[in-house]
Parts: C-alpha cells; structure tokens; sequence
C-alpha cells in the first residue's frame, strides 16, 4: 500500500482515541441511569486543565490526571443535582457544557499557542514491523494502545462480569437492583465520576497526543462533546459499537484534513461535516421505532417488508430503559 | 374551616415562599459572585476592578447603554421564543441555528431585491418575511425530526446549529462571497439605505425596541393569559395525560417549534438590519445559548425573563471593557453559567428540604 494511505488510515486510528474514551465514559454513565450532558464543555476545560498542568509541571503523566480529576469532579456535580436534589439532567448538563466551556477559555488565555509538552510516538517492537497493520495500528503514542485495552476492558466489564450486570441493572431495572440489595444511588454517583473521570481523560489526550497543543476557540475542540454524545446512542450503548462510531467519526475528520490539503473547501466546512452525518445516524436508529415507518411497513408486501424490518431492526438502538428518570428508596 | 382562613392561610403561604424564592436567587447570586471572584482571581486580576470595568462598560455612556439596550433586542426575542418551547416540555438547544438561518434568508432578500426598483422599506419588511420565514424552516426540522424521525430535540437542534453555520459559511466562501477575494469576515455589506437608522448619539434604532417589547408583551400575554397558553403548559407538564385529554400534542410541539422560529427570524433579521449589515460565520452571536440560561435562570418566566435579559446583556457588552485588564471577554459566560448553576443547585437543595420538612 501506498504510504500517504497508510499515514490516512493511522490518522483514523489515532483520531478516533479521544471521541472512544469519551463516549464510553457516557456510555457507562449513561448505563448506570444518568446523563451527562456537559461533554463538551468538559473535553474543552480538561484540554485546557491538561495542557497547562502539563506544562507548568512539566510532567505528562501530572496532565493526564488532571484531566480525569476535573471531569470526576463536573461529572460530581451533575450526579448531586441529578441523584441528590432531583433536579432536570438536561439543565444541569447543560449549564455546565457552556460554564466549563467559557471557563477553558478564559483561564486558558495566557497559555494560548504556548509550545508545550506532549506524548511522543513509541513504536511498539516487533508489531510495528508487521506490514500494513504495524503503521497503521502499532506505531502511536502510548494512549493509542490503551485505547485497544479499554474497549475490551469496557465490553468485558460491562457485560460478562458481575459488577457489570448490576451496572445494568441500575439502569435498566432500578428498582429489582435495589431489592437484589444494591445501593442504587450509591452506585449511580460511582458510575457517573467514574465515567465522567473517562469523558475527562478525553481533553488531555488532545491537548498532549492527538491535536497538540492549546489555541483557545482555534483548537477546534467545540462541538466534538456533542458527537461524542451523539456516538453513544449511535453506539447503541455498547462499547464495541461506540468504539466503531468513533472510528468512523476518525475518518471523517481524517478526510477532512486530506480534503484541506487537496481542494480549497474551507476548513470550518470540514470541520462541520461530522454534524449532518450524526442527524442522519440518529434518524437511522431511531426511524425504526416511529410509528408511521411501522404502518408504512405493515402496507408493504412481504417481501420488501422483511428485508426493511430487518435492517431497520439491526440499526435501532434502545437506551437503557430507567435512563434520566431519578430513583427512590422505597 | 371556613373559606376566609383557607384564603388567608394560602396567601400568607405564598408571601412566605415569595420571600423564600427571593432568598433563594439571592444566595445563589451571591454563590455564583464568590465563584467568579475566584476565578478572576486564580486568572492573576483584581475581582472589583473587573466588576467596576464591566459596569462602567455598560452604562458609562449613552453609547454603552444604548448598546446595552440594542443587545437586549435579540436577547428577549430568543428568550420570548424559548418560553414557548420550554412550556411545552421541550429543549429547543437549535435555537442558534434558526437564529443564523433567519441572517441566512434575510440577506439573501436584500440581495435578490437589491435589483428590483420598489421602495427600501417595502424591501426591508420583506427581509424581515423572509427571516421569520428562515426561523420556522429550521425550527421545524428539530420538531419534525422528534415526531416522525423519534429523534431527540436536543441533538437534532444541536447538529443543526452546525449545519446552519456551515451553509452560512459556505454562502460566505462561494456564492455569496464579496467581489474579488472571499473572506472569513463575512458578506458584502446590504446597501445604506436598508440599514435601520440609530437614534442621534446612541447605538439603538427604535424599530428594533419596539418590536422586541411587542414580542415580550405578546409572549407574557399568550403565556399567561390564553387557552393556547395553558394548554401548552399542560403539554408541557404531561403529554399523555395531555393527549388523552383531547389536546392535539403533535400540532402543539409543532406550533411551539414554529413561535420560536418566528422569533429566532426575527432576531436573526435585527442583527442584519441593525448590527452586522451582512452574513458573518457566526451569525447568531450566541444569542440563542445566551436565551436558554436567562429562561433556565427565571425558571421560564416571561417577565422575569425580560429583566433577567437586561442584565445579561450588561454582562455580554460591559465585559467586552475587561480587555484593558488583560482579560479576554468568556468572562461574561462564565458568570452567566455560574449564576444558572447556582439557581438550579440551590434550588434543588431548598425543594429537598421542603420535603424533608
């Protein structure tokens, strides 16, 4: 293979490792019953936190935390006003992806295009010389290769490991976990840091590996939190289908640095791409459940019928059933 | 228990929880003061400094103030527009973007009128057509979207924002890009002639005023005091129970949907005819995510609203003054989204403890 298509598809790969911790740390949030709505503001202000910790200190490992700390503690907030005081998870959310955005970029301003440290390539011996796949897959940073781990981690965790299926329970069945002896609340908060912690890592991972650096509204970090949420129900609240959604989110984005280099589209064309993309999978997973498409389908004959309402059927996603809906001891 | 006492004992419950709701906001604004004074202050500046520079950007001239006043135009409109969908039950977070889709349609009337010879006003109430008609367009899609598509409002409103700016910014670069070079900066500029005069020695035309207290009055009004309103309201609080009830919920979504894109038209027509004179990549100056936290802030009440918006135009044009402090002027949105934070985190605490109580 050609070596620019190689370099495209590593870019791919490499692109799509942020969008995958952050939508696997909503998805986890998300299965535990809650939402996070501040993902964008989040991604930018751990972006923010990680670079200049990173900086200041001089120490990668320092940023990385900061990050995962930062979205801990906004996740924090959205679990008290949500789990606690029962208050809307949309506004509350929604509040904090605009705060936590206008904060990066306030406090951020000193630091704006200030050369910084970052995380450097570390080939892995041996893999990297396999051909097409070393490039493409083994020759990154090392948060590439712990995005491999995670995605199996996640999927393992979630649905072949015991503290996993309570997680679903949680959201699913709130109160059977409850009466199964799980301290719903309790696990609710656990769940909603920790991914918030994940959505968090997200930032620093851009800030220090995959788009170095920090250039305030220029680091064209808004908007990615909300496809990240967006991948989720993509994802059908499965981590190997959000990590193939933030693969093919990747490649757009990959396309569009290609198709910058080649024709004279602006970049903020390019840059907005993505967002169409999403409402049409979003229509995709949803149409299926609508209830014109039903009797649309039930007119037709049945031939067409079955093989419609079977790919309809293969791309419908259901959230967890108890998602956004407050729990109650009783 | 005669009818008197009940009378008395529920108004003096109201005056009671009147105070309440006032404390309420009151520790919430203090909360949310704390926060951005410490903020300044890890950001190396002197917290009441920057609050004097804000105020003295604000209201230290005419000129300021009437610029305060000219923000608040839009700002009301959006905030108008959202009451409807939020008293429906529903989070028009596209509001943005049918802001900039009015911009969007208005301009392009100016330029397909520009060569027809009928007076400039006649032209610019068709801008003004056009605009609204730019805002029930996009506003529909969301809506549609949610009832035929069982997408969710809030992320087919958020990918439309997107694409709203991408087809402004298209039109900027290709077909509506200024002879010569295209340019980032934004559209050729509409004729003078077209452009609201401001009142001598202020940066406000009256038109503008005046529409957007209409549009307020005309909200508060429909809100509160019309079937429409109560039904919405009903709606909003359980659509169920509302459906079964006789109210055709699908018409009503649509129909709030519809208001809120007529106002978002409008608005993004005033910034054309009044501000910006052309198409720019940001068209609707964040005045539709601005509209949802002052509704967020007064819990969807229409005349708070319109207090609530003044001083958050404040805000939006005294904080631009911070730049000679060094500061760079997201500091506005950071105390617009601490106070919203605050109102919703205390409120939540005080409805926990009348509970517990």
């Amino acid at each position: 293979m050609e070596m620019t298509t190689l370099t495209t598809l590593a870019g791919i790969v490499e692109f799509a490792v942020p969008v995958l911790f952050a939508s696997i740390g909503e998805n986890i949030t998300e299965k535990a019953g809650l939402i996070n709505l501040s993902v964008n503001g989040t991604i930018i202000l751990c972006a923010m936190g990680g670079f200049v910790v990173a900086l200041t200190t001089s120490s990668i490992l320092l940023g990385f935390l900061i990050g995962a700390v930062i979205g801990a503690a906004v996740a924090a907030i959205v679990a008290f006003s949500s789990i606690t005081l029962k208050q809307s998870q949309v506004a509350i959310g929604f509040v904090l992806a605009l705060l936590c955005r206008d904060l990066a970029y306030f406090l951020g301003a000193p630091f704006t295009n200030k050369p910084g440290v970052f995380l450097s390539k570390v080939p892995v011996p041996l893999l990297s010389d396999i051909p097409v796949v070393g490039p493409v897959f083994f020759n990154h940073s090392l948060v590439v290769y712990a995005s491999y781990l995670f995605i199996i981690l996640a999927y393992v965790f979630m649905f072949k490991t015991r503290p996993g299926l309570m997680l679903q329970g949680i959201g699913e069945r709130p109160a059977a976990a409850f009466a199964r002896g799980a301290n719903v609340k309790a696990l609710r908060y656990l769940y909603t840091i920790a991914g918030g912690a994940l959505i968090g890592l997200a930032g620093p991972m851009y800030s220090l590996a995959v788009k170095i650096g920090w250039a305030g509204q220029l680091s064209g970090l808004d908007g990615i939190g909300w496809i990240a949420l967006a991948i989720t129900i993509f994802g059908g609240w499965n981590p190997l289908r959000v990590a193939f959604g933030a693969y093919l989110f990747g490649g757009l984005q990959q396309l569009g640095i290609t198709l910058q280099s080649t024709t004279d589209i602006p970049i903020q064309i390019l840059q907005a791409a993505p967002f169409p993309l999403m409402i049409f999978t979003l229509l995709l997973v949803n149409v299926g459940r609508a209830e014109w498409v039903e009797r649309e389908l039930a007119a037709m004959p049945e031939k067409p019928r079955k093989v419609l309402s079977k790919i309809l059927r293969a791309l419908r996603t259901s959230p967890p059933s108890a998602m956004g809906v407050p729990f109650e001891n009783e | 228990m005669s009818v008197e006492q009940g009378f008395g004992r529920a108004s003096r419950l109201t005056a009671k929880s009147a105070w309440t709701n006032f404390g309420i906001r009151f520790s919430a604004i203090l909360l949310a003061l704390l926060f951005t004074s410490l903020i300044l202050v890890i950001a190396k500046a002197n917290p009441f400094e920057a609050y004097k520079s804000i105020i003295h950007g604000a209201f230290g001239s005419t000129i300021k103030f009437t610029s305060v006043v000219a923000s608040w135009v839009p700002l009301v409109i959006a905030t108008s527009g959202l009451l409807f969908t939020f008293t429906a039950g529903l989070w028009n977070i596209g509001m943005e973007g049918q802001i900039i889709m009015g911009s969007v349609f208005a301009v392009g009337a100016f330029r397909f009128l520009d060569d027809i010879v009928i007076a400039p006003v006649l032209v610019i109430i068709l801008a003004y057509i056009a605009g609204a008609v730019g805002g029930i367009f996009w506003a529909s899609l969301p809506g549609l979207m949610k009832i035929y598509g069982g997408v969710n409002e809030i992320f087919g409103g958020l990918g439309l924002n997107f694409v709203a700016k991408t087809v402004a910014i298209w039109l900027i670069f290709g077909p509506w890009k200024r002879p010569g070079v295209a340019s980032g900066s934004g559209t050729e500029w509409i004729d003078i002639k077209y452009r609201l005069p401001y009142l001598e020695g202020t940066n406000l035309s009256l038109v503008i005023l005046i529409i957007a207290v209409i549009i307020a009055v005309l909200t508060a009004i429909m809100l509160k005091g019309t079937h429409f309103g109560l039904r919405l309201k009903a709606i909003g609080k359980n659509d169920k129970a509302a459906y079964i009830l006789g109210i055709p919920t699908t018409r009503y979504f649509l129909l709030a949907f519809g208001i809120c894109g007529l106002f978002a038209g409008i608005a993004g027509a005033i910034l054309v005819t009044s501000k910006q004179y052309s198409l720019i990549p940001d068209a609707g100056f964040g005045y539709g995510f601005l509209g949802l936290l002052v509704a967020m802030l007064v819990n969807y009440h229409p005349i708070w609203s319109s207090i609530v918006a003044v001083f958050f135009a404040a805000l939006s044009i005294g904080n631009t003054e911070l730049q000679y402090m060094g500061l760079n002027s997201y500091f506005a949105g950071v105390l617009q989204g601490f106070l919203v934070l605050f109102v919703v985190l205390v409120d939540g605490i005080r409805k926990q403890l009348v509970k517990k109580r």
